[in-house]
């Protein structure tokens, strides 16, 4: 291994630019003449609109336009959409209602845009917006997953309030195994809505230049591409040729930069009908407002136990909340991305799973980190942590017990595990942990009153997302590939051009390790150009921890191309049969002899083309690949989460928390490690801190970082991570992705920490202080502490 | 429109503002200083954490105005002739960043942190610290271990006086 190259810890090549302010973000970004644009928001959960006068505010100082969804409607600019087509038990598509970017005649969440106001300055827009006079009728709203049967429609298109009622499984086959079973684990789980908070907050800057009749999207985006495609193919800006969307440095994503939503459109829309500049950048609370969430889920769940602890059979019936209108991958995360990983890590025989997706007055739910495998990961994980108390099993034993050792593995829900080791993690995970001396510990902290547990994490997600054909014949819209494009230089540097996209994941450090160990060049001669549609051409962008597995392999898979085609360059230039040249550590040698030629040395001799006849062989070295992976890779691994609570005060503490995981190859163990950090934080945040609220009128009661606890510092310990590798069969990488496995793995490791220091009371998420304490006096431990 | 004048990474500067101009837009906007982020609005995340005289402060809470004839330090202005402060070598020795949004005022609050409390911080003492200042990438792991070691190099490499 070199110093640069595959599975070493180099240290960031974009850290740079970060550390030294001169980072590049979209709210950096000012064009000549721009106009600000800001929006005016629903204060309703739920109304329609019999007027908007807007004659006072386009007349104030500095207002350059004020548009509606009037505007909209006459433009012909086309809805939001939802691009996975989920089909209903009864064979039905979802019932998508109509989604503008500004509204038509009703809200359906507070929010929601009324109307945007384009002025000379931001504050100038503000002020504006508020002499903006819309008369609402002001309708019932409906913030509850579990109370929309019914209730009031919120769209005419789905009047029973829901997009669609799916299934997955084998029913039949499942309640028989109920029928035989000796133990029956049951229960209900609330999994919490969270709201994800990337620090930087969406930003656009929509530029026309109505010389070339094209527009410039400058956005935070994790899939420019997709952004281009579904503004121009569907919502009708402008065609792709004149269309360009740039994602520049982006501050995070975690799912929520993926979809394409009204700001960015609107900006992009009215730069060409004012014929300027248009920049919007929300603020914290419009982000609370208006970015996807995730999860929220309500879900009863239940387990089949024969008499020896083997699992017989799982069914889940879970009640999904899709916000107000269904957002762009909405509809695929409760159903193939949630029910197709409820088999866990184990071997059951009979999975069914039933998911009603129901539409509520609340901000749109989409994919965040992790994105439907939490929720499963939390079913599963809930389950057999109390399957084994219930039957007085170890739960690491229990566990073991039912893990599948034997790869392939076919689920009864769709996936094909193709290679892991579970056992391995889990003894890792154990001696890391030191069960074995977990007794002392509960011992040492009842000496002092507190309470202390320790909980299981054993994890399986499906990443590398994802074979195109496989997920088409599921309803997807698009196909799920990745490209790559490595053009060398004359002078032997690189430029990878890549449709994965980095928002914080360091691909510019990672990707060119890559090039480093195949090519033998420095990392310093490697650029990684991935965020811009007219340099990139075509790309799928990054989520669902792919751009390892599928960005990379699409970025080998070019190398290939690059090192064949050097190769018989290297054999023109030293007169050698291509047959005879070896390629190794940047120096083609002829078998046999001292004969050599480095890599920059042929690069240079492929654009002279001097040394071979150009009509056999084209001058230049350049190649592009496009790879669709050939199944999902499946990261796995155990967590283990040890907490102390005080039963007097309700304050739980995370004392230790181990994590080992299996991510096949890695390519930068110091990057995965700092991906596991962020994800373990995420998901402790949703254990015990966060949870976007909304009351009975449906306000978001929890819109700024007063009301959303998000993790602190001080809220979290430092972690202990380590991996083992399985490599991956199905990319050339054997790599897994890492990007999601903490936020999957932790929340049902913390929870069952909690509920095992509680005694095994349940508890709801997030388990705050004062959560904690109420099931600590259910239980009567204070006084047993004492 | 109102005249602010004031030394900003060493350079004297001026410019008519609007009063209700925050120190945070200055910069950004009239300076295009914009290592300085902005990433709340009720002043907890941090990312907009700039000094002022010395101190950190949040520079989406103060006025320009208000810092009229005050020296201000920004992330921009650490590195002293092309080589980096030791906090920022911290950072991207431990990989205390990710996506970069938040990192130029965990720097700037790590500094003040070191000036207040000493160049041997224990990892108790750093978590209650960063407070007021949000990450949502590195669940903050490695951002403690960066402002560690970052303290114990500012002990050994005097740093210039802002």
């Amino acid at each position: 291994m070199s110093a640069t190259g595959l599975g070493a810890s180099v240290k960031r090549k974009e850290d740079i630019r970060f550390i030294t302010g001169k980072g590049r973000y979209v709210d950096d970004i000012n064009r000549p003449g721009q106009a600000y644009a800001y929006f005016l928001r629903s204060p309703h959960a739920h109304a329609t609109i019999s007027s908007i006068d807007v004659a006072e505010a386009a007349a104030s100082p500095g207002v350059v336009a004020v548009f509606t969804g009037q505007d909209v409607a006459a433009d012909k600019v086309g809805g939001l959409i939802c691009g996975w087509t989920i089909h209903s038990k009864d064979g039905s598509p979802m019932k998508a209602g109509g989604h503008p970017i500004l509204a038509q005649g009703k809200v359906r969440y507070v929010g929601d845009h009324v109307a945007v106001v384009i002025a000379d300055t931001l504050a100038q827009a503000r002020d504006a917006s508020e002499k903006i006079v819309v008369e609402y009728g002001v309708l019932p709203a409906v913030a509850d997953p579990a109370k929309t049967v019914g209730a009031i429609a919120i769209h005419d298109a789905a009047p029973d309030n829901t997009a669609f009622n799916w299934h997955l499984g084998d029913k039949a086959a499942t309640d028989a195994a109920f029928a035989g079973a000796a133990h029956v684990t049951k229960v209900d789980l609330v999994n919490n809505r969270l709201i994800p908070n990337p620090m930087e907050p969406r930003a656009a800057v929509g530029d026309y230049d109505s010389g070339t009749d094209s527009i410039t999207l400058y956005t935070t985006s994790q899939n420019p591409h997709v952004a281009r495609l579904v503004l121009s193919a569907f919502i009708g800006l402008a065609p792709e040729h004149k269309f360009r969307v740039i994602a520049p440095d982006v501050g995070g994503g975690f799912g929520s930069k993926i979809f394409i939503y009204a700001e960015e459109t609107v900006c992009a829309w009215a730069a060409r009908k004012i014929d300027r500049p248009v920049k919007w950048t929300s603020d914290r609370t419009e982000a609370f407002l208006s970015d996807a969430h995730g999860r929220d889920h309500v879900t009863h769940a239940e387990l089949a136990l024969d008499a020896s602890g083997k699992v017989l059979g799982l069914r889940a019936h879970t009640i999904a909340n899709m916000g107000a209108y269904l957002s762009t991958f909405a509809s695929s995360i409760p159903t193939y991305l949630y029910a197709t990983l409820l088999s866990g890590q184990y071997n059951i025989p009979a999975i069914y799973a039933e998911v009603d997706a129901v539409y509520t007055t609340t901000s749109p739910v989409d994919a965040y980190r992790g994105a439907g495998r939490p929720e499963a990961a939390f079913v599963i994980e809930r389950l057999m942590e109390l399957g084994a108390r219930e039957t007085g099993r170890d739960p690491a034993e229990f566990r073991r017990q039912n893990f599948v050792t034997v790869f392939p593995h076919q689920t009864p829900v769709i996936m094909a595990y193709d290679a892991g080791n579970f056992a391995g993690a889990l003894d890792k995970a154990l001696e890391h942990a030191d069960y074995k001396g977990v007794a002392a510990r509960k011992a040492a902290s009842a000496a002092k009153g507190k309470l202390r547990g320790i909980g299981f994490s054993a994890f399986i997600e499906a990443c590398g997302i994802a074979p195109s054909a496989a997920v088409g014949s599921l309803g997807a819209g698009v196909g799920l590939w990745e490209s790559a494009e490595v053009r060398v230089n004359p002078i032997g540097t690189v430029e990878i051009l890549t449709g994965s996209h980095s928002h914080g994941q360091g691909h510019e450090t990672t990707f060119a390790q890559l090039v480093s160990d195949r090519l033998g060049i420095s990392i310093d001669n490697v650029a990684i150009v991935h965020c811009a549609t007219d340099k990139v051409q075509m790309g799928m962008g990054t989520y669902g921890s792919r751009s390892g597995a599928v960005g990379m392999s699409a970025i080998s898979k070019a190398l290939d191309k690059i090192e064949a085609k050097a190769r018989k360059v290297a054999g023109h230039v030293l007169e050698a049969a291509e047959s005879d040249i070896e390629f190794k550590d940047g120096k083609f040698t002829v078998k046999g002899t001292d004969k050599a030629i480095d890599f920059a040395s042929v690069a240079l001799q492929a654009y002279v083309a001097h040394k071979f006849n150009g009509q056999e062989l084209e001058p230049g070295l350049k190649e592009s690949a496009f790879w669709d992976p050939t199944n999902f890779t499946f990261p796995a691994g155990v967590h283990i989460c040890e907490v102390e609570i005080d039963p007097d005060t309700g304050v739980t503490t995370v004392e230790r928390y181990t994590a080992v995981d299996d991510f096949g190859k890695l390519i930068n163990p110091m990057i995965v490690h700092g991906q596991v950090h962020g994800g373990i934080a995420q998901g402790i945040g949703q254990a015990m801190l966060e949870g976007a609220r909304y009351d009975d009128d449906g306000q978001l009661v929890t819109a700024s970082y007063m009301d959303y606890c998000m993790p602190r510092a001080d809220n979290l310990p430092s972690f202990q991570v380590d991996t083992i590798e399985t490599p991956c069969p199905s990319n050339p990488l054997g790599i897994k992705g890492c990007g999601e496995a903490g936020a999957i793995a932790s929340p049902p490791a913390v929870i069952n920490a909690i509920t095992d220091a509680l005694g095994h009371e349940d508890i709801a998420v997030p388990a705050t202080p004062a959560a904690v304490w109420r099931a600590a006096r259910k239980r009567g431990l204070r006084q047993a502490a004492e | 429109m109102v005249q602010v004048a004031m030394t900003v990474n060493g350079k004297a500067v001026s410019a008519n503002v609007d009063s209700r101009t925050l120190l945070v837009q200055f910069l950004r906007e009239n300076l295009r200083l914009t290592g300085t982020h902005v990433g709340c609005d009720t002043s907890q995340c941090g990312a907009c954490v700039v000094h002022l005289d010395g101190k950190a402060i949040k520079s989406c809470t103060m006025l320009a105005l208000a810092c009229d004839g005050q020296q201000v330090t920004t992330i921009e202005g650490l590195a002293q002739g092309g080589k980096l402060h030791p906090m920022q070598q911290a950072f991207q020795d431990n990989h205390g960043l990710q996506c970069g949004y938040c990192t130029p005022g965990m720097i700037m609050t790590a500094i003040d942190l070191v000036s207040r409390k000493g160049n041997d911080l224990d990892e108790t003492t750093i978590r209650h610290e960063l407070e007021g200042n949000i990450c949502r990438c590195t669940g903050y792991h490695n951002i403690v271990k960066s402002i560690a070691q970052g303290a114990r190099e500012m002990a050994v490499q005097p740093q210039a006086a802002e």
